[in-house]
This record gives structure tokens, C-alpha cells and sequence, in this order.
């Protein structure tokens, strides 16, 4: 089989937390799709193995950190385009370098997943990694421009591009956007950027109910004020709304903004770039979920949050988007999916094990469709079994 | 542009379909007269018609389901269809089809300001979607310029964008839901009011399938707060490149407008003898609209024309109040009617990388002098989806066939520079016999195969978006299985 290990490094080790047997660090495409089609088992698809959780539990493991580097960074057409299993932190410092940024915010799962490694954009991709910006901006799935990917049977498949507008042909492109390495194993990916904000600020009101607070988050989000984040830290009785921007404007709608939600009470305006920073990466790591106990992440209509909040019987709740993501840690062993009933929405278990399967089960209908899609893409099921399909 | 032969056995069973579909619709329902059919033979695409065997207009999503299980039953091919305004021939029938038209199925299902989305059924204008709101201040985003008449069911087809998409997505970006039959009847939900996929991302797919894997009956949509206020600023060159220099140093400067529109000399000749919006002729124009406070638009135009002047402009214009923005934006909301008083034209949609601007603009003009047919370009410039217009006579012998060579090489070139055949209109048939210049055979059979699991028997819109000879094997084992 031709697995191409690194040249001259050590041999390869499998990632802490992961079992199963290094199956070798492929480094280009071609020998990707080799590797692939050679394949006689079952594989767990790795970048940075920070997002082990959607991963699957069987089979050796198939590392793509080998498959490393942008290859296209056009600052004036907000374009780039990397590997797979190109470092996260590598493509933050060439954007930093324009000014720009990755502006879905792609969450760090380390701390909450009490795991060491590298993210890579692959792994960022594959989970539709998005953060507390999504509500203004969209998710990674909206950012993603184009994707290089290897199918089930070692064909290299090209699907959108590098532009930001393409209705050339069927979208895969959201397709294999958060289908946790279920279809293929993605060689490149092309995003869309953003420029950096010149400032930030955040209105913080204190001591709402959560009702409270989704109402308040509401009213922000439906003003003209362009909140680029949203979010309620019920422990701590805090809600947080920011704003990005030129200066002036920043601090011309954090004063619009507190008087709009003046019924909510008084609100201080942190405009410290270093403590929004600190207070938003909390928000979108969930740092408040700690180190212990199950974690599980809900996706629901805003407006519903509070009562499926309250139904969860969590030790520690925070809102994000507005309220239409919940993080929610509960005791070893819940199955949070039996408590919440039928609602607009879906749970993954992030954090934790029991005998619910992490991903929500689909309605028969759909459920069919994936399979069906599954069973075209990856006809002899290689691809992160027990993961999403 | 050729389509597959009418398959024979349906022709030959029209008045036993036409008998089935009546059973399931009110009488005004079924349209089967050939003289009213013909209501129905085109889109926007208007070189090419077909009357299809009969058209269908139901109601509800329940009337949509009972259709289709009807042709589905009968080995009727189905072409979905909006308000008929694609300009890619999206809703080109063929002999044997049914056109199952959404037109009457306009009903607004729900509004809801705290969540900010609005629920329609898919017949419903792109523009009374936005009417729907705009009284508590809110809007749906994407702008197709055919807003006043194309529905948001073709919207989805096509994923369709607009002059604003560079700050707020396109059809995709700003879809929460829909409810989809499929071609068996069986009707699912994809998405809903909450923001992401629970498994994978089949509302993304389904967005921009073009009619292809489903009949999309209602749609829960993205609304968003209007902005306090916009305003453009219009600046004219003398040189296409410089004018290109300019988008990209703005964009590069981190001032994200939410509009930056692109002219050339041919077009703004065009619109200014049609509207007399008083434009500065010259070689290049730019419209750069950015919203916001009062203030905020001033700071950021006041940016954007200190980059301007860096590359000295013959003009630059910034409207001070809403009777100014209007009159800047008059001439190009009117460049498609301009140029359709001149000449019959050809509508293009490729997209480039914004930095291959300069090089693409200089080699169209190279081409149309070779094909000696004229282009003027008028598109979206930040995000770089081009749309040149090729003018023709159409009733010239050979010209129509001279602008869709010309067309395809432009296409062509667009491809080449790293961009796509289409960024906004779709495929449909204009650019399916192109998609091999842009796609390996691989990579369409990995879209094929999705419609393979979606409709296996290859019933719904069947002759659009891949080349009919990639496409031949599974279309004939549907007529050979009947």
C-alpha cells in the first residue's frame, strides 16, 4: 500500500485519546487517493484529532497532517485557499499579516475536550466549526468557497472553486461543510475571508433571567446595530452583546444599543480590545463547561432557548447565538435527548459517554437520503464509522 | 443548444396523464390545450421553446406530492417551475414533460420578528417577501434584479444572488428550511428556524440544484433589520484596469461595502442615452454603495473616495441625499432595458477573482472583435461575477449561433483565470454542454450521483445542468425500465 510516512521523522504515533493503529501521514493528494484505494478497513480521518468527538469509534487512523499549506492567499478577492491539513495557526498569521481573519470564528475544542494537538482547517471544515459570529456573519459552511476531496473509492472529486459566487453545478461544498469526514476525506479547502475590524466593544447587561436575556439578545439582533455577537453566561448572570467596526461607529451604536435596551437595565460598555477578546474566546470555547461532566450542545429556534434550557436539569448553561445555541453540562451518563422531547432543533453530545448516540437521530425520510448519499460516496463504508453515519 | 428526444410513450398516454392529474386538482389546475401550453414553452431564455404536454398549478404542498406520485407512477418527466424569469432555461420544458408551475402557492405561513425569519410558500415574489416585513423594519436580503417578478421557489433553484450579496451571501447563505417533495410524493423537511444542520447539510445541497433533486413547496427565510440608511458614490476612469486597481485596494483597505457595481464604456453609453442618469463618459464607472448611521456612511465614504483619488479619477460623485443616490443608481438599475432597446442581447454570469479583472476585460474586447459582435459589460464587481452582454440581431441567419460561441469562449476564459461558468444564473441548458471545461468526468459523477439518490429514476428536470451525453446513460435506463 503506498501510505507515505513523513521523510526522516519519527515514526508515526497515534493521537492521545484515540486507539486503533497509525495507518501513515499521507502528504499530497495523489498519495492520498493511493492510500485510500488501497484501504481494506475502516478508518478514523485525523487532522489535529482536536474534534475527536465526531470522529467514529472504529478503525485504524488516517492522518492528513501531512497534506500541509496555503496555496493561494489573494488579499483583494478576500480568497484563500490551503490543505486540508494546513494548521489553523499557520492561516491566522498570513491573514493577520493583510489585516483579515476567518470571520465565522471556528471554535478551540482543546480545553473543553481536555485535549492537546493542532487544529487544522480540514478538521475546522469537516465539524462546520463556527462561533459566537455566526449570528452576523454565518457559519464556516458559509465561508467555504470550494473543496478538494477523495471518495470512498480513491477518486479525487473537485467541487465549487475559489470565487465567492458559483452556482456552477450541485453544491458539495455544504455538503462535506460538517459531515464529520463521513463521505470522503477532504484534500483542500478554499474560504473567504474578511477583514479585521479597526475596534470592538461589548454592551454587558447584569442579572437577567435567561428569558430575560434571549428577549434583550433578540431586541439587539433585530436593530440596525449590526451586534456581531451574542451571548448569555447564565452562571454568571451576564449578557454579552458585541459590536465590531470603524471606532466612531463602534461607539455610536454601544450608545444606541443601551438605550434601546434601556427596559433591561443599566449596561457597562468594555472597550478593551484585550478583554473582549478573552471574554468572547470564552464564549465561543464554552470555557464555562469547566472540565467536568457531560456536555452537550443544543440547536434550537432562539425564542424556545429558555424553556429547553430549563427542561435540560444543566449545572451550567451559556446562550450563544442569540439563544439558538445552548451548551448545556449535565451528569455522567444523561441522555439529554429523552428530557428535551420534540422540539425545532437537534443535540450532539460533545463531551461524555452513554448509550445515546452523539449525533441526533434523523427523521426516516432523511435519514434515507444520507444513507443513500453515504452508501454513493463511501460505498464500502472506510469513512468514520459510528461518527455522523 | 439541443434537447433529447420526446420519449414516445408518454406523448402517446396524454390524455390518460392529463385524466390522472385531474383527479387530484380542481379543473382550473390542469392546463392541457395546446394554445394555453404555449403560455409555458419558455423562461427568460426566449431562443428556445418547447410547449410541454401539459402544466399543472397547485395549490398546496399536499397537491404538489399527489403530482408527483402521478408522473412518478406514469414515467412523466416533471420541470419544476417559479415565475418562469431563469435565464439559463431552468424551466424549459420538453414535449413529454408536465410543467409543475408554484405560481398560485404565494401565502406568507409565518412571521416572526423575535426569531427573525419569515415562512412562505415557494410561489411568492423575491420582492413581496421583503414587502411581507418591511413595515416592523425588516428585509430579505438577496436581490436578484428580477425581484419584482421571479419567485422564491426559483430563487432556491438557482441559488440566486443580487447586487448586495458581497455584504449579505446569496439564496443559500440566507435559507433556514424547506419543505421538499420528492419525486415519489414523499414529502420532508429539511432545516427549520434554528441555524445548522443536525446531520449533513442536505438544505445547502438541495439549495441551487436547479429544479433537480425536489419540489421545494415552502421556505423558512433569513429576515434582517434594515439599516439606518445607504448611499453610493460613483467613480469614473479612464481605464478599465485602474478602475479594477481601485475595487481591489478598497476591498484590501477592510471597508466592506455592501454593493460595488461595474460599467463599462459600451454599457454607459447605453444607459446614459436610455436614462439620462448624467453619467461622465468614460471608459470605466464604479457605484459603491455603504450603509449604516448618517455618520457612518460619511466616514466610510470618505474613505473609499481617499482611495479613489489615489487613482485619479475623471469623477467622483458622492450622493449627499436620497434624490442624488437615486439618480446615481438610475442608470444602472436601467442597463439591461438600455441595451435590449439597442440589440437583441446574450446575458452572461461567469465569475472571476477580482485581481483577473484588468485581464479579462481586455481579452473580452479582444474576442468581440474577432466574433465582430459587440460586449458591454455591467456586473458585481467585489465579488467578481461578471455579466458580459453580447449584442446580436436575432434575426440574422447565424448571428444567435456567432453569440453563443462567443459566449462559451468568454465563459471559457473565465474558467481558465480560476473563476466559474456561472455565479448567480445557474446552468439550466446554456451552460450544460460547457460543464466539462470546468469539472473533470468525476466530478460529475459525484453530482450525479446525488441525484441518483435523490430521484433514481431521473424524472425532475432531467436534460439541464450536465452535459446530455454524461448524463445519456441514466436518462435512457428511465425510458428503457418504462
Amino acid at each position: 500500500m503506498s501510505v507515505v510516512t513523513t521523510a526522516g521523522g519519527p515514526a508515526p504515533q497515534t493521537p492521545r485519546g484515540l486507539s486503533g493503529k497509525m495507518k501513515g501521514v499521507v502528504d499530497s493528494e495523489v498519495a492520498l487517493s493511493e492510500c485510500v484505494a488501497g484501504l481494506s478497513g475502516p478508518v478514523r480521518i485525523v487532522g489535529g484529532a482536536t474534534r475527536s468527538f465526531g470522529s467514529g469509534t472504529a478503525g485504524d487512523v488516517l492522518s492528513v497532517v501531512g497534506l500541509s499549506g496555503i496555496t493561494l492567499h489573494d488579499a483583494g478577492a478576500l480568497t484563500l485557499v490551503a490543505r486540508a491539513g494546513t494548521r489553523l495557526t499557520e492561516i491566522e498569521a498570513a491573514l493577520d499579516d493583510a489585516g483579515q481573519r476567518l470571520a465565522f470564528e471556528p471554535m478551540d475544542m482543546r480545553g473543553l475536550l481536555g485535549c492537546e494537538g493542532e487544529p487544522t482547517i480540514g478538521g475546522i471544515v469537516a465539524a462546520n466549526a463556527s462561533g459566537p459570529r455566526r449570528v452576523q456573519v454565518g457559519a464556516c459552511r458559509d465561508f467555504l468557497l470550494g473543496v478538494r476531496f477523495v471518495d470512498g473509492m480513491g477518486n479525487i472529486v473537485s467541487n465549487g472553486g475559489r470565487v465567492m459566487k458559483n452556482v456552477t453545478g450541485y453544491d458539495l461544498v455544504k455538503l462535506f461543510c460538517g459531515s464529520y469526514g463521513s463521505l470522503g476525506v477532504m484534500s483542500e479547502v478554499s474560504l473567504k475571508v474578511l477583514p479585521k475590524p479597526e475596534a470592538v466593544a461589548s454592551v454587558v447587561f447584569s442579572g437577567l433571567s435567561d428569558a430575560e436575556a434571549v428577549a434583550a439578545m433578540s431586541g439587539a439582533l433585530g436593530s440596525p446595530y449590526e451586534v456581531s455577537g451574542a451571548a448569555h453566561d447564565a452562571q454568571a448572570g451576564k449578557t454579552m452583546l458585541r459590536l465590531e467596526g470603524f471606532d466612531a461607529s463602534v461607539v455610536y451604536r454601544a450608545g444606541e444599543l443601551t438605550r434601546l435596551l434601556a427596559r433591561f437595565g443599566a449596561a457597562v460598555t468594555e472597550q478593551d480590545p484585550k478583554a473582549n477578546h478573552a471574554l468572547w474566546r470564552a464564549v465561543r470555547d464554552a470555557e464555562t463547561m469547566g472540565a467536568q461532566g457531560d456536555v452537550w450542545r443544543i440547536s434550537a429556534k432562539p425564542g424556545d432557548a429558555p424553556v429547553l434550557a430549563a427542561e435540560t436539569g444543566a449545572d451550567a448553561l451559556l446562550y450563544d447565538w442569540g439563544g439558538g445555541l445552548i451548551w448545556a453540562r449535565v451528569a455522567k451518563g444523561t441522555d439529554l435527548r429523552a428530557r428535551l422531547g420534540a422540539y425545532d432543533g437537534h443535540a450532539t453530545r460533545v463531551r461524555g459517554t452513554g448509550d445515546a448516540p452523539v449525533f441526533q437521530p434523523q427523521a426516516p425520510g432523511i435519514a434515507r437520503l444520507s444513507a443513500g448519499l453515504k452508501a454513493r460516496f463511501d460505498p464500502k463504508g472506510l469513512f468514520n464509522p459510528g461518527g455522523l453515519l | 443548444m439541443q434537447m433529447p428526444q420526446p420519449d414516445s410513450s408518454v406523448l402517446s398516454r396524454k390524455a390518460q396523464i392529463v385524466a390522472a392529474l385531474r383527479q387530484v386538482l380542481p379543473d382550473t389546475a390542469v392546463i392541457d390545450d395546446p394554445r394555453q401550453t404555449k403560455a409555458y414553452e419558455c423562461d427568460g431564455l426566449t431562443a428556445y421553446r418547447c410547449p410541454p404536454l401539459a402544466a399543472v398549478l397547485p395549490s398546496s404542498t399536499d397537491e404538489v406530492s399527489a403530482i408527483l406520485r402521478i408522473c412518478h407512477q406514469m414515467g412523466v418527466p416533471v420541470v419544476p417551475r417559479g415565475s418562469g424569469t431563469s435565464l439559463a432555461g431552468g424551466a424549459l420544458p420538453t414535449a413529454d414533460s408536465i410543467i409543475l408551475g408554484v405560481a398560485r402557492m404565494t401565502d406568507v405561513i409565518e412571521t416572526d420578528y423575535e426569531n427573525r425569519f419569515i415562512r412562505v410558500q415557494t410561489g411568492r415574489t423575491n420582492l413581496s417577501v421583503t414587502g411581507a416585513v418591511e413595515e416592523n423594519g425588516f428585509f430579505y436580503a438577496p436581490d436578484p434584479s428580477s425581484q419584482l417578478a421571479c419567485a422564491i421557489a426559483g430563487n432556491i433553484a438557482m441559488n440566486s444572488g443580487g447586487a448586495h450579496c458581497l455584504k449579505y451571501g446569496v439564496t443559500t447563505n440566507n435559507l433556514l428550511g424547506v419543505t421538499m417533495v420528492m419525486m415519489d410524493g414523499e414529502v420532508v423537511e429539511l432545516g427549520g428556524a434554528h441555524m445548522d444542520s443536525g446531520g449533513l447539510d442536505l438544505l445547502g445541497l438541495v439549495c441551487g440544484s436547479e429544479g433537480q433533486l425536489g419540489v421545494v413547496t415552502e421556505a423558512t427565510l433569513r429576515i434582517l433589520p434594515k439599516p439606518e440608511g445607504a448611499r453610493p458614490v460613483l467613480i469614473g476612469y479612464d481605464s478599465n484596469e485602474v478602475a479594477g486597481a481601485c475595487v481591489s485596494d478598497i476591498i484590501k483597505a477592510g471597508v466592506l461595502p455592501v454593493a460595488i457595481e461595474f460599467m463599462d464604456r459600451p454599457c454607459i453609453e447605453a444607459c446614459e442615452a436610455f436614462a439620462k442618469a448624467g453619467y461622465p463618459m468614460c471608459e470605466a464607472l464604479l457605484i459603491i454603495e455603504v450603509e449604516g448611521s448618517p455618520d457612518e456612511i460619511d466616514h466610510q465614504l470618505g474613505l473609499i473616495s481617499e482611495i479613489a483619488r489615489r487613482h485619479n479619477p475623471v469623477e467622483l460623485r458622492e450622493a449627499k441625499d436620497a434624490d442624488e443616490a437615486g439618480r446615481i443608481w438610475l442608470g444602472r438599475k436601467s442597463a439591461f432595458g438600455a441595451m435590449g432597446q439597442i440589440n437583441d442581447y446574450m446575458c452572461l454570469d461567469g465569475t472571476i477573482p477580482v485581481s483577473a479583472l484588468p485581464f479579462v476585460l481586455r481579452r473580452i474586447a479582444e474576442m468581440s472583435k474577432d466574433y465582430g459582435l459587440d460586449v458591454a459589460n455591467v456586473f458585481h464587481a467585489g465579488d467578481g461575477n461578471m455579466h458580459p452582454l453580447i449584442l446580436f440581431d436575432a434575426n440574422k441567419p447565424g448571428d444567435l449561433e456567432l453569440c453563443e460561441a462567443l459566449g462559451a469562449d468568454i465563459l471559457r476564459l473565465c474558467v481558465e483565470v480560476g473563476g466559474c461558468l456561472t455565479g448567480e444564473h445557474g446552468v439550466g441548458i446554456e451552460k450544460r454542454d460547457l460543464m466539462v471545461d470546468q469539472f473533470t468526468a468525476v466530478d460529475l459523477e459525484a453530482q450525479m450521483a446525488v441525484k441518483d439518490v435523490f430521484d433514481p429514476s431521473w424524472l425532475l428536470n432531467p436534460a439541464k445542468v450536465f452535459p446530455l451525453a454524461s448524463s445519456e446513460a441514466r436518462r435512457s435506463a428511465r425510458m428503457a425500465a418504462e
